[in-house]
C-alpha cells in the first residue's frame, strides 16, 4: 500500500514531543529504613488527601513563574481525574507560606490541614527548556515516597499529565490517562460539502487531550469523515470517509501525515474496530449485498466475513483478549448486542434484552463489560453490562440523548455523546456514572475513540 | 377570476365592434356615417355576430404541460434537476426498511422517468431520523436504498445505473424534533448524479 501524503501535520510537533524523566535520588535519609514504605496512605478507609501548591520557580522570569502555575494547575486536575486521591481545596491552603526549595516545606502547616501527602516541585529554566523536579513526601513522616526530574519540554501540560501518570502508577499501580487523547467527529468549522444541492454541512476527524485541551482538526477532505477510532498505538486513526463518494475505511498516520484507504472500492465499509494488538480492523459492509461484519488485516489483506444472516449486523467491537467480537444485529427484530468468536466459528449469543441496544464498546481489562446506547423514551441512554453475570447497570437517565460510549484505556472512565446541554457534545463519566465532565464546546460532536 | 371576466367581456365586445365595424379603434356608442373600405382584408362581416374570436388569453393554459416538462428535463442541468427531482422519494416507518403502497407508488412513478431518459445515472441515498443511533442507522439506511434498488430492479431498471449510499442520520432533511421532521428524514433520496 502506497501511502500519500496527508493534509494536517501539525499534530507532530504537538503531539511527538520527547520528554526525558528520569528517577531522582531521594535525599539523604536519616536512617537506613527497615520497612521502606513508598505508598502514602489516608485514613483507614477513605483516600489520602493530597495537596498540590504552586510548584517553585528557580527562575525569576516571567515564562516559568508562568510554568510553575500552570504544571501544579494542571496536575491538581489530571491526579483529581481518577479519583484515586482526595484533594484539600486549594484556596484553603492559600495561606500557607510557600516553600523555596525542598528543604523548607511546611510539613507541620499541611498535617494541621490533616493532608497525608504534599506534591512539591521545582521548574528551572535550561536553556531553551525547563528542567522540572517533583518530590512526594509523606506529610506524617516528612519522606519523600515519589521523585522524578522532567525536562526536553516547555509544554507545561504534558509536564504535569506525565507526572499524574507517574505519580499513579507509583502510589496506586494505575495507568493515569491524563496522556491519553480523544478523537471525534465534528461539524465545528461550519464547512459545506461541494456537489449537492442540499448545501450539506461536513463532518470532520478532530483530537483532543483528554481533558478537552489542545483541539486539532486530522482531516480536511470536506466530505462525511466519522466513527474514528485509535490505533492501539496512538499514533493512528482509522475512520469511516466519504471522501470517494460511498463510505470507506481509511487510516491516517496522524505523525507521519500518511493516509491509507485500507477497504478500497469494495462496495460500502464503515464503523472500523481495531483489534487489541493492532494487526486487524473489525467493519461493518454491504459489500456482499447486505450489512455483515468483516475482518481485514492492517494492510488491507485477508478479507473475511464473520456473520451471515439477512437482518442487520453492524457495530462491531473486540474483546480485550482480541477473541471475540460483540456486535449489533436486529436479527430478533430489534437492535440487539450479540458474540461471535473473532475466527467466525461457533455460535452467535445474544447478550441484551433491551427495547433497542448498539454501540457495543468493550472495556479494557481488568474488567469484562460491555458499555453501550440503549433508546430509553425518545432518546438513548448509556448502559453497561457485565459479559460474565449479564448485569446490567445505568449510567445516565434520560438528560439529552447518550451515545457512542468508548473506554479510557484503564476502564475507569467512559467517553461519550449527549446532547443535554443543548447540542451533541463529548462528556466523560466514570463508570459509576459519577463525575460527569463536558469535554467539547464548539460546534457538534459526535462519536468519541479514547485512545489506548 | 372576478377581474378577468368583466375584461374578457370587454374584450368580446370591443372585438364585435370591431369585426362589424371592420375598423381598428373600438369607438364609442356614436355611430360614424361611412365606414373605411378597407372591409377586403376583415373577415365576412355580416354573417357572424354571435360566435367570439377565439380567445387569445386562454392560449397558454390550452398547452398541454407534458411535453414542456420533458424538454425542460432533457435541457436542465444535473443541479437544476437535483434541485426540484422529477424523481420522487420513498418514505418510510419507524426502524423499517419496508416499502409501503405509497413508497411503491412513487417507485412506479419515477420507473417510467429512468426508462424514458436512460443516461440517467442515479444515486439512491438512504436517510435516517434522530431516533436511532448514528451508527445502527448507517446500516437502516444502507437497507432502504438497498430496498427501493431492489424494487426499482424488478420493474425493470438495469441496477448498474442505480447507485446506493447510506447517510444514516448525517444530513436530516428537516432539522425539527418532532414526528413530521422525523417523517421527512426516513427516505430513500434521489440524486441524479449523470445524464
Amino acid at each position: 500500500m502506497k501511502p500519500q501524503v496527508f493534509a494536517t501535520v501539525t499534530l507532530v510537533t504537538a503531539f511527538g514531543l520527547a520528554m526525558a524523566a528520569r528517577p531522582q535520588t531521594p535525599p539523604p535519609q536519616s536512617q537506613q529504613p527497615t520497612d521502606i514504605s513508598t505508598t502514602i496512605s489516608g485514613e483507614p478507609g477513605t483516600a489520602p488527601r493530597f495537596a498540590v501548591p504552586p510548584f517553585i520557580a528557580l527562575s525569576s522570569d516571567a515564562e516559568t513563574a508562568a510554568i510553575a502555575r500552570t504544571i501544579a494547575d494542571v496536575l491538581w486536575d489530571d491526579l483529581n481525574f481518577e479519583h484515586e486521591f482526595a484533594f484539600i481545596p486549594r484556596d484553603v491552603y492559600a495561606t500557607i507560606p510557600a516553600a523555596k526549595s525542598f528543604e523548607d516545606v511546611p510539613f507541620d502547616r499541611w498535617r494541621e490541614l490533616n493532608a497525608d501527602g504534599v506534591v512539591v516541585g521545582t521548574v528551572q529554566k535550561v536553556g531553551n527548556g525547563f528542567q522540572i523536579q517533583v518530590r512526594l513526601f509523606d506529610v506524617r513522616n516528612k519522606k519523600q515516597v515519589f521523585g522524578k526530574e522532567y525536562s526536553g519540554s516547555s509544554n507545561a501540560r504534558l509536564y504535569a499529565h506525565t507526572i499524574s501518570d507517574d505519580v499513579h502508577l507509583q502510589q496506586r499501580a494505575l495507568r493515569g490517562v491524563a496522556r491519553t487523547k480523544l478523537a471525534f467527529d465534528s461539524d465545528r468549522d461550519g464547512e459545506r460539502m461541494t456537489g449537492t444541492v442540499e448545501s450539506r454541512g461536513v463532518k470532520e476527524i478532530y483530537t483532543s487531550d483528554y481533558d478537552g485541551e489542545n483541539q486539532r482538526r486530522v482531516t480536511t477532505n470536506r466530505t462525511l469523515n466519522i466513527n474514528p477510532a485509535w490505533s492501539p498505538d496512538a499514533r493512528s486513526l482509522a475512520y469511516t470517509s466519504y471522501r470517494r463518494g460511498p463510505p470507506s475505511i481509511f487510516i491516517s498516520h496522524i505523525y507521519e501525515g500518511t493516509l491509507e484507504d485500507v477497504t478500497k472500492s469494495a462496495g460500502e465499509s464503515w464503523l472500523p474496530a481495531w483489534s487489541p494488538d493492532g494487526t486487524r480492523l473489525a467493519f461493518t459492509s454491504t459489500r456482499d449485498g447486505n450489512s455483515e461484519i468483516y475482518v481485514v488485516n492492517r494492510d488491507g489483506s485477508s478479507v473475511r466475513r464473520l456473520t451471515n444472516h439477512p437482518g442487520i449486523d453492524s457495530t462491531p467491537t473486540w474483546s480485550p483478549t482480541g477473541t471475540q467480537i460483540a456486535f449489533t444485529s436486529d436479527r430478533s427484530g430489534s437492535p440487539q448486542i450479540y458474540l461471535v468468536a473473532a475466527d467466525g466459528l461457533g455460535p452467535v449469543q445474544r447478550l441484551t434484552s433491551e427495547s433497542y441496544a448498539d454501540r457495543p464498546t468493550w472495556s479494557p481489562a481488568p474488567y469484562n463489560e460491555i458499555a453501550f446506547a440503549s433508546r430509553n423514551g425518545p432518546g438513548f441512554d448509556i448502559k453497561i453490562i457485565d459479559v460474565g453475570s449479564r448485569q446490567v447497570k445505568q449510567l445516565t437517565f434520560g438528560e439529552g440523548s447518550n451515545e457512542s460510549p468508548s473506554y479510557a484505556p484503564n476502564g475507569k472512565h467512559i467517553a461519550f455523546m449527549s446532547t443535554r446541554a443543548g447540542k451533541a457534545q463529548i462528556f466523560t463519566i466514570t463508570r459509576d456514572g459519577r463525575n460527569l465532565k463536558q469535554v467539547t464546546r464548539t460546534g457538534n460532536n459526535y462519536q468519541p475513540d479514547w485512545s489506548r | 377570476m372576478s377581474i378577468a371576466k368583466p375584461a374578457l367581456l370587454m374584450l368580446i365586445a370591443a372585438t364585435l365592434v370591431a369585426a362589424a365595424c371592420g375598423g381598428k379603434k373600438p369607438p364609442v356608442a356614436r355611430p360614424l356615417p361611412p365606414p373605411p373600405p378597407v372591409a377586403s382584408a376583415t373577415p365576412p362581416p355580416a354573417a357572424r355576430t354571435t360566435p367570439p374570436p377565439p380567445q387569445p388569453s386562454r392560449e397558454p393554459t390550452v398547452v398541454p404541460p407534458e411535453p414542456v416538462r420533458d424538454d425542460a428535463i432533457a435541457s436542465a442541468t444535473l443541479d437544476e434537476l437535483n434541485r426540484n427531482s422529477p424523481l420522487k422519494p420513498v418514505f418510510f416507518a419507524l426502524d423499517s426498511a419496508e416499502i409501503d403502497p405509497e413508497g411503491k407508488a412513487a417507485l412506479d412513478a419515477n420507473a417510467p422517468l429512468l426508462k424514458r431518459f436512460p443516461a440517467w445515472v442515479v444515486t439512491i441515498e438512504g436517510h435516517c431520523d434522530e431516533r436511532g443511533t448514528a451508527e445502527y442507522n448507517l446500516a437502516l439506511g444502507e437497507r432502504r436504498a438497498i430496498a427501493a434498488r431492489t424494487y426499482l430492479a424488478s420493474l425493470g431498471i438495469p441496477a448498474d445505473r442505480l447507485k446506493i449510499v447510506t447517510y444514516g442520520k448525517e444530513f436530516p432533511f428537516d432539522p425539527g424534533h418532532d414526528d413530521s421532521a422525523w417523517a421527512k428524514n426516513r427516505r430513500a433520496h434521489f440524486v441524479i448524479t449523470a445524464k
